[in-house]
């Protein structure tokens, strides 16, 4: 087997027997009513998981992406909320100011010559401090689109809600997964990933597909942060605190490697719905803490970086 | 050599190339012909990668022209070269190993069908032009699950598919094995048949005359001469090489002769693919030379027996049995090393020239036996003086100092340690030529103060100015020991250029 499929593998494997373990002792949790709860609940997760995914197989890494959810929660619901705007109209802001914000994040990575760990550092203290600079205090929004928006869903077979937040999600994995397989963008970004040096001499244009990757990362962290606003109906400074880390958690557990050049979206989108799983199970006991969530994932981290090491390692022993 | 007539696909019109203060190319004309298979030779630093370089658009020549088909060409980056027909594929394989084969023949020139790419025409291609190079593989495999041989040819496909008219290798064989370089020249000999102009550069001469048409060689960054092989023997393209005429005048050091009592004895010492087992005794107060070419293994042995590589086989003594598994083991033993690439692995550039001489001394007193200030002072001033370097202050950053006060920094270093013998790869590289004569001067002073010293050097009228012996290297094995009236440039250059033993 390709050995980039082999941790993409071995996560589907140990999510079917999470999720068969867990249905073993809840069988209600096999229901599209709990899928549906599922998607809905970690759509913004999830749309940001993209973003890092991208990131991650370029060889960078985006701390900023919690802090732009933040951000764009509040910036929308000031603009909803205190400016009397159409929520269309702030959205539409809303994207444009992140994605901007990531181009110029991923202009100074390129440019200057830092490491992406140190810009994004610094545009998430930008991000989060400018955020409460424009309110410390919860916003809530009060619209009646916001109100459609959540309430609008499809009725799966099976009873369950696919709601539109949870559609977006999925929507945005299946082009996600386009964008990184069938397109120039794609190979470069993989390029990148794999040796930056030689990408560059092949002719990939490392400038242009850095700025885009973080643009993008920052785009969707803003969709994400709109989403996470429809989801609670307000804005608020302090939320999607850590939500990047969860995210990176997401994409290594989906198989992606953190020093880049392999991975799939749709790796990630198995981490993050494993990442859901171990919540809803935590809640569905009802006895243990929601800290347990932590634990698992910790370990379920562990695990995956342990795994890629064995697996590459063995390659390069038979190479 | 069918297209010797026609007009060259490539010129290079006394091209010329200064870094700093240093001339790295001079006035060098090349031509290459469609169709033809051209060695390019020189030791390091001949201007060898300047030249090639210049001709794929990575520098930008000082003087002079590329012209390529009768147009002057300025090419602003390797891209452009390589629009313009000249691809070039270097020694690492410069491509992408995590992905597919064929996307990597195919990166930035993908077949697209409706915005997407079109993997299954990728796929078809890649099988297709592979199949022309006699290569039948898993395209949709990763690159790098195959041998660097096998990424060498993709290399190759890849450079031809985009460039096609000029293919440049640069050490293209260096990491591979025999099998692995004959199914290299099938590919090339097929690329020259097609009508290319190959440029083909390598340290091991007879690959130069199994595969190519004509040669070039650089020296100083200066063209020697360019000749067709069939021509010439190896005897004087080492010549070339090395610059020696074999009118040359001996010198008179031969009579110090192994004065000393032996001092140290390397035996049957050997790496399996680094270097043969070798025998070599070093007597107090004696110089021994080491000649060979670039890849011949005289490297290696220098870091055999400083203990940088393991030896797997042999013994060595040195004041007792010495068995090395660091360098730290060799500096207690006595020893010092100054290696080839002194920027690399040789200077401190950063730290001062006080800095850098206690360094080694310090290494071997212990980090509990700190040097006060005052004696780092006083030894970096003996040993500046005592060797002539001329820096205006001790606590100047050394990456200020000329290339031959580098040189003369690093030997103050192990000069501080008091060492038995003193290992010296290439210690003349890149120092202005002037300097070339105080080098060998503190190289003879040295001696006369009873140290044992084993110096590479690819300047033989050097190794002759200061070797009492000479061993030669060749095909990574130690193959003749030179004493007495032997130690001449013919006689040196005979014994590289001897055919290998059947």
């Amino acid at each position: 087997m390709n050995r980039s499929l082999r941790p993409l593998a071995a996560t589907a494997v140990i999510f079917i027997l999470a999720y068969a373990a867990a249905a073993f002792q809840f069988p209600t949790l096999v229901s599209t009513r709990v899928l549906g709860n599922f998607l809905t609940d970690n759509a913004f997760l999830g749309i940001t998981a993209v973003g890092m995914t991208f990131v991650i197989l370029s060889g960078g890494i985006d701390l900023s992406v919690g802090a732009v959810i933040g951000f764009t929660g509040v910036f929308v619901a000031v603009m909803i909320s205190w400016g009397g705007y159409h929520p269309a109209v702030a959205f539409a802001i809303a994207l444009a100011v992140s994605a901007a914000f990531g181009a110029a994040m991923g202009a100074a990575i390129h440019w200057l010559k830092v490491p992406s760990f140190i810009v994004t550092l610094a545009g998430m203290f930008l991000a989060r401090g400018a955020a409460s600079v424009i309110s410390a205090d919860s916003i809530p929004i009060n619209h009646e689109i916001y109100d459609w928006i959540s309430q609008a869903y499809w009725k799966m077979p099976g009873g369950g809600r696919l709601s539109m937040i949870g559609g977006v999600m999925v929507l945005v994995f299946v082009l996600g997964a386009l964008l990184a397989h069938r397109t120039r963008f794609g190979a470069n970004v993989y390029a990148l990933g794999g040796n930056a040096h030689s990408a560059e001499l092949m002719g990939v244009p490392i400038g242009r597909t850095t700025i885009l990757i973080y643009t993008l990362s920052s785009t969707l962290a803003g969709l994400s942060g709109i989403v996470f606003s429809l989801y609670t109906q307000a804005g608020y400074s302090l939320s999607a605190v850590g939500v990047e880390l969860d995210a990176i958690g997401a994409v290594v557990i989906g198989g992606t490697l953190l020093t880049g050049g392999y991975g799939f979206v749709a790796g990630t989108f198995i981490g993050v719905m494993l990442m859901g799983l171990v919540q809803t199970y935590i809640i569905f006991d009802g006895t243990l803490s929601s800290w347990w969530t932590k634990i698992v994932i910790g370990v379920l981290l562990f695990m995956f970086i342990l795994l890629q090491r064995l697996v590459f390692r063995a390659q390069a022993a038979r190479a | 050599m069918g297209g010797i007539s026609m007009e060259p696909m490539l010129q290079g019109r006394g091209l010329g190339k200064v870094f700093g203060a240093h001339q790295a190319l001079a006035g060098v004309d090349i031509d290459l012909f469609p169709g033809e298979v051209h060695a390019l030779l020189g030791e390091n630093g001949a201007g060898k990668s300047t030249l090639i370089k210049i001709l794929t658009g990575a520098y930008q020549p000082d003087s002079g022209a590329v012209v390529l088909e009768g147009a002057e060409v300025a090419f602003r980056d390797p891209l452009q070269a390589q629009a313009a027909g000249i691809g070039t594929v270097y020694q690492e394989v410069n491509l992408v190993p995590n992905l597919s084969v064929a996307e990597n023949l195919y990166l930035g020139h993908q077949p697209m069908r409706w915005g997407m790419l079109n993997k299954r025409a990728m796929h078809d291609g890649a099988r297709e032009i592979l199949a022309g190079y006699g290569l039948e593989i898993d395209v949709r495999a990763e690159l790098g699950s195959f041998s660097v041989a096998v990424q060498q040819i993709v290399a190759i496909a890849r450079a031809v598919k985009l460039s096609g008219k000029v293919l440049v290798l640069d050490e293209p064989t260096a990491s591979l094995d025999r099998a692995e370089v004959e199914s290299l020249f099938e590919v090339i000999a097929k690329l020259k048949a097609r009508g290319l102009a190959v440029v083909f550069i390598t340290h091991f001469l007879d690959q130069v005359f199994a595969i190519a048409d004509r040669v070039t060689v650089l020296r100083n960054g200066k063209l020697v001469s360019t000749q067709a092989i069939s021509g010439l023997s190896r005897t004087d393209v080492v010549r070339m090489m090395l610059g020696k005429d074999v009118v040359f005048a001996h010198s008179p050091v031969t009579e110090i002769g192994a004065s000393g009592p032996a001092l140290a004895e390397f035996k049957g010492l050997g790496r399996k693919g680094s270097v043969a087992p070798f025998d070599l005794t070093l007597h107090q107060g004696e110089v021994v030379g080491v000649a060979g070419l670039l890849g011949s293994g005289r490297t290696e042995m220098a870091r055999l027996m400083f203990g940088v590589d393991l030896a797997d086989t042999g013994s060595i003594s040195l004041g007792g049995p010495l068995t090395l598994r660091s360098p730290r083991q060799a500096v207690a033993a006595g020893m010092g090393f100054c290696p080839e690439d002194r920027k690399v692995d040789g200077i401190f550039g950063e730290l001062s020239v006080r800095e850098n001489i206690v360094i080694a001394l310090q290494a071997k007193l212990g980090w509990f036996k700190a040097l006060s200030r005052d004696e780092q002072d006083d030894i970096a001033g003996r040993f500046a003086e005592a060797l002539d370097i001329r820096a205006a202050d001790h606590n100047m950053p050394v990456k200020l100092l000329s290339g031959g006060n580098q040189q003369k920094v690093i030997l103050a270093r192990w000069m501080a340690i008091d060492p038995k013998l003193l290992i010296l790869d290439e210690p003349t590289r890149g120092i202005d030529v002037g300097a070339h004569a105080e080098i060998v001067r503190t190289i003879n002073r040295l001696r006369e103060d009873g140290l044992a010293l084993l110096v590479i050097s690819s300047e033989l009228d050097e190794v002759v100015a200061y070797s009492s012996r000479v061993v030669v290297m060749r095909d990574r094995a130690m193959v003749a020991e030179l004493k007495g009236a032997d130690i001449a440039p013919q006689v040196i250059v005979q014994a590289i250029a001897a055919q290998e033993a059947p």
